[in-house]
């Protein structure tokens, strides 16, 4: 008999996703699939329209990190129109994508997938949210949360005109610059934040690394991976969100391949399947072999713990030595643990935190130097960043009046699709047994995929109230036989 | 007495209104303190059977936001309606289309082609596609249907209010659930921001000539944007004319020309059609040819003049039409 269980909704991956988890007959779970049902049809729709009208359409990708689409949509502009951003304007995209990261880092942290750790992940589920996180660390600590992403949120208000689709990304350059007076202002904002990222580190190694049953959970193997990693990296092979090359290393860690941008499509391909609209990209130089790790299969994996691991190090000196304090408690590099995306999160809050305190320091950030008008004639270009939950790229092509002719778009979360699915199933596998549903099954699943931070996904914890999930159990003729919600 | 319950339900959109509802901040504790929550997929619980349980009409409002683009979409869609005293279609995408619409200018046989087919990044030998029933291994998988064409929200339901922007602001989102909880509501059908131009409220408008009249069409590509004209002045075409007010002019704050998010005032019912008429009264020109060669100079019009509206405009109906043949 078959059994089927299914999580719907699950919580969300840009937009909406569902798990159908199938048991064989003896009740073990056989296979698991996360579904997306969801398409909009950005690369068709985008067709037509004037380049430079991108970086404020394919934003609305995704409205929960906007910033990202922007950011990458105004990249590949530039290359399409073999324009170089001025110093100042480059200065700027990073100070804006600095605060972008680190906002958005923090509220998965304090918000989303922290209160896993923080509360403790056995704690009831009306504790796991991020009220249960203020009585843990203190209301001042709290207050802190709000404030701070608040003030860096002004940074990209204030510079790129809103916070939920930016606006202000041009070949070249930036539409808006900086005066000296909010250089000021804004440099206290950046003390502080720096302030915070350490206070933050401070908070996650007090609750949870000296928690040995927290640490076991981490270095565990039921949420264990070995994959590829990629991320970008700079000259330096650090770790950078704006730009450089892009790293894709080994499940041993050692470098398959560094490659440019616009050699993309020699390396990334993307598999299809009948069961979801969304795609699952996989390395061309492995090939696709199915949901499934190790050496041999195509799956890579994006975003924090993927980009430390693809990288040699942070290119500041805070999170250089926080880099290295996490490798050393993990055992070395690569680290395979799916929950470690929650550290190494903090480790790049801190950086983008030292590196807009860099940024604000400069006096140079101020000149009207901001943008460059481009005078070639445009034809493509491929635009990449990381995005908080990953490797984003954005490939257009344009007629000689910069009209666009075909789009493609390999986005962030999209990364992690192979991954995500096979850390669930791997989850359920440990907790289904002889068709035995563990009740503990819910959160243990919900941890595997929250860790990748799909988007708002687990949101859930921001508000006091139930949890999204419901799993029913199927018997092979359809029928419910058990339902668990929580 | 029980708190009023209240559902928030996205459909085809990219969490950016619900990110609005978010950045409400310190006043969403106050928000939750007021009424009930009962369904919200972004961050909570979805309940999806407990809805179906409830009676008719027992939420006091569901806040939609999103196009219409699927089967499960327009099902939840029509389920919160009979479930529910009020319905506010929320944000650019549920009122008028938003940028998903834009999809209505092309065909469900071309994104499909794009996404599964001829992507460059596609290796798709097998010429596999999505399907509404799928059999992997002996299991049966289901996806929703994929419409041919995005419907606003009122094309699938009756609406009660509309919450203009992409995505509305905290301050109108904070308004709007403010006037129901104390059940000071304008008319059925009213759009919850005010009803004059985006002009009447821009710092830029002191610099907008009596007479503006545009001698070229200019791209922000082209020229460096005077961060304090206003930009119709400088020749880049600016939406804010035929678009309604209530976003604190957020995007020429970033120096960047309006496109419209808003929708349209009370007076026009179709936003491009307004937008051509200022441009048509402000083109200069001696003679046909002349205003012809001006206006070569809007390389997408659809686009330009309709990018959020396209569901509910004269062009979005066509299509429809086409569609359903």
């Amino acid at each position: 008999m078959t059994k089927k269980i299914s999580i719907d909704p699950i919580t969300r991956l840009e937009g909406h996703g569902k798990i159908e988890i199938f048991l064989d007959d003896s009740g073990n779970v056989k296979n698991a699939y996360l579904q997306v049902p969801e398409l909009r049809g950005f690369e068709q729709f985008c067709i037509d329209r004037p380049v430079e009208e991108l970086p404020r359409i394919t934003p609305r990708i995704c409205g929960v990190c906007p910033m990202a689409h922007h950011m990458a949509s105004t990249k590949t502009v530039d290359a399409v129109y073999h324009v170089k951003p001025t110093p100042t304007a480059v200065k700027l995209r990073n100070l804006v994508y600095d605060a972008y990261i680190m906002e958005d880092h923090l509220l998965h942290f304090f918000f989303l997938g922290g209160p896993d750790f923080v509360v403790t992940p056995s704690a009831p589920p009306e504790e796991r949210n991020i009220l249960g996180v203020i009585s843990k660390v203190g209301l001042e600590t709290g207050k802190k949360v709000i404030e701070t992403r608040k003030k860096i949120r002004e940074i990209v208000i204030h510079l790129s005109g809103r916070i939920i689709h930016p606006v202000s990304g041009l070949p070249g350059g930036v539409s808006k610059g900086l005066i000296e007076e909010k250089r000021i202002e804004f440099l206290k904002y950046a003390e502080d934040a720096l302030a915070f990222a350490k206070e933050t580190l401070q908070i996650f190694n007090d609750i949870v690394l000296k928690n040995d049953k927290y640490l076991d959970l981490i270095v565990g193997d039921i949420y264990k991976h070995k994959t590829y990693y990629m991320g970008l990296v700079d000259e330096k092979n650090k770790v950078n969100f704006y730009d450089g090359k892009i790293r894709v290393v080994d499940p041993n860690g050692k470098e398959l391949v560094k490659f440019e941008a616009k050699d993309y499509l020699e390396h990334i391909a993307e598999h299809v399947e009948p069961w979801s609209y969304m795609k699952f990209p996989f390395l061309k130089a492995i090939g696709w072999n199915g949901f499934i790790d190790g050496k041999d299969s195509g799956v890579y994996r994006v975003a924090p713990l993927a980009r430390l691991n693809a990288s040699d190090g942070m290119a500041t000196a805070i999170a250089q030595a926080e880099y290295e304090k996490m490798y050393d408690a993990l055992g070395g590099k690569p680290a395979h643990n799916t929950l470690a995306f929650h550290w190494a999160r903090l480790i790049e809050v801190m950086y983008a935190a030292e590196h807009m305190f860099e940024l604000l320091k400069d006096k140079g950030i101020t000149s009207d130097d901001i943008r460059n008008i481009p005078t070639e004639v445009p034809d493509e270009g491929i635009g990449v960043v990381e995005a908080a939950r990953g490797t984003l790229f954005h490939h257009y092509k344009t007629d000689e009046n910069g009209i666009i002719t075909a789009v493609n778009l390999i986005v962030a979360t999209v990364g992690n699709a192979a991954a995500m699915s096979m850390s669930i199933a791997k989850a359920a596998q440990y907790l289904i047994k002889d068709g035995e549903v563990n009740d503990g099954l819910l959160n243990m699943v919900e941890m595997a995929f929250r860790a990748y931070d799909p988007c708002l996904a687990c949101a859930t914890h921001s508000l006091p109230g139930q949890m999204p999930l419901e799993v029913n159990i199927h018997n092979s003729k359809n029928e419910v036989v058990k339902t668990i919600r929580r | 007495m029980a708190k009023p319950k209240v559902a928030l339900y996205w459909c085809a959109s990219c969490g950016g209104c619900d990110e609005a509802v978010v950045d409400l901040a310190e006043n969403i504790l106050d928000v939750v303190a007021a009424v009930d929550i009962i369904l919200w997929p972004i961050a909570m619980d979805f309940k999806y059977k407990d809805i179906e349980a409830m009676e008719d009409g027992s939420i006091a409002v569901s806040f939609i936001n999103g196009a219409i683009r699927t089967g499960e979409q327009k099902h939840i869609a029509e389920l919160l309606r009979r479930k529910s005293g009020l319905v506010v279609a929320f944000g650019s995408c549920s009122s008028l289309g938003g940028i998903p619409a834009l999809a209505n200018l092309t065909s469900r046989r071309k994104i499909f082609d794009r996404s599964y087919h001829n992507s460059p990044t596609v290796v798709n030998p097998e010429n596999i596609e999505p399907k509404m029933k799928a059999s992997v291994d002996g299991h049966v998988l289901k996806l929703p249907e994929f419409f041919k064409t995005v419907y606003k929200l009122n094309d699938v339901i009756d609406v009660d209010y509309y919450l203009p922007g992409c995505p509305p602001t905290p301050e109108l989102i904070a308004n709007a659930v403010t006037a129901i909880l104390e059940g000071k509501l304008p008319p059925k059908g009213a759009i919850l921001s005010p009803d004059k131009s985006l002009c009447t409220s821009c710092d830029r408008n002191e610099t907008k000539p009596e007479d503006v009249t545009i001698s070229k069409i200019k791209r922000v590509i082209d020229i460096e944007v005077d961060p304090e004209k206003c930009f119709l002045a400088q020749g880049i075409i600016c939406m804010g004319p035929a678009t309604r007010d209530g976003c604190g002019q957020s995007c020429i704050n970033g120096n960047m020309p309006c496109t419209g998010c808003f929708g349209p005032t009370d007076s026009c019912r179709d936003q491009g059609a307004k937008m051509i008429a200022t441009l048509g009264a402000i083109l200069e020109g001696d003679d046909e040819n002349a205003v012809d060669k001006v206006i070569e100079g809007i390389v997408d019009p659809a686009g330009t003049f309709y990018r959020y509206a396209m569901s509910a405009s004269l062009l979005g109906g066509a299509r429809k039409e086409v569609e359903n043949e």
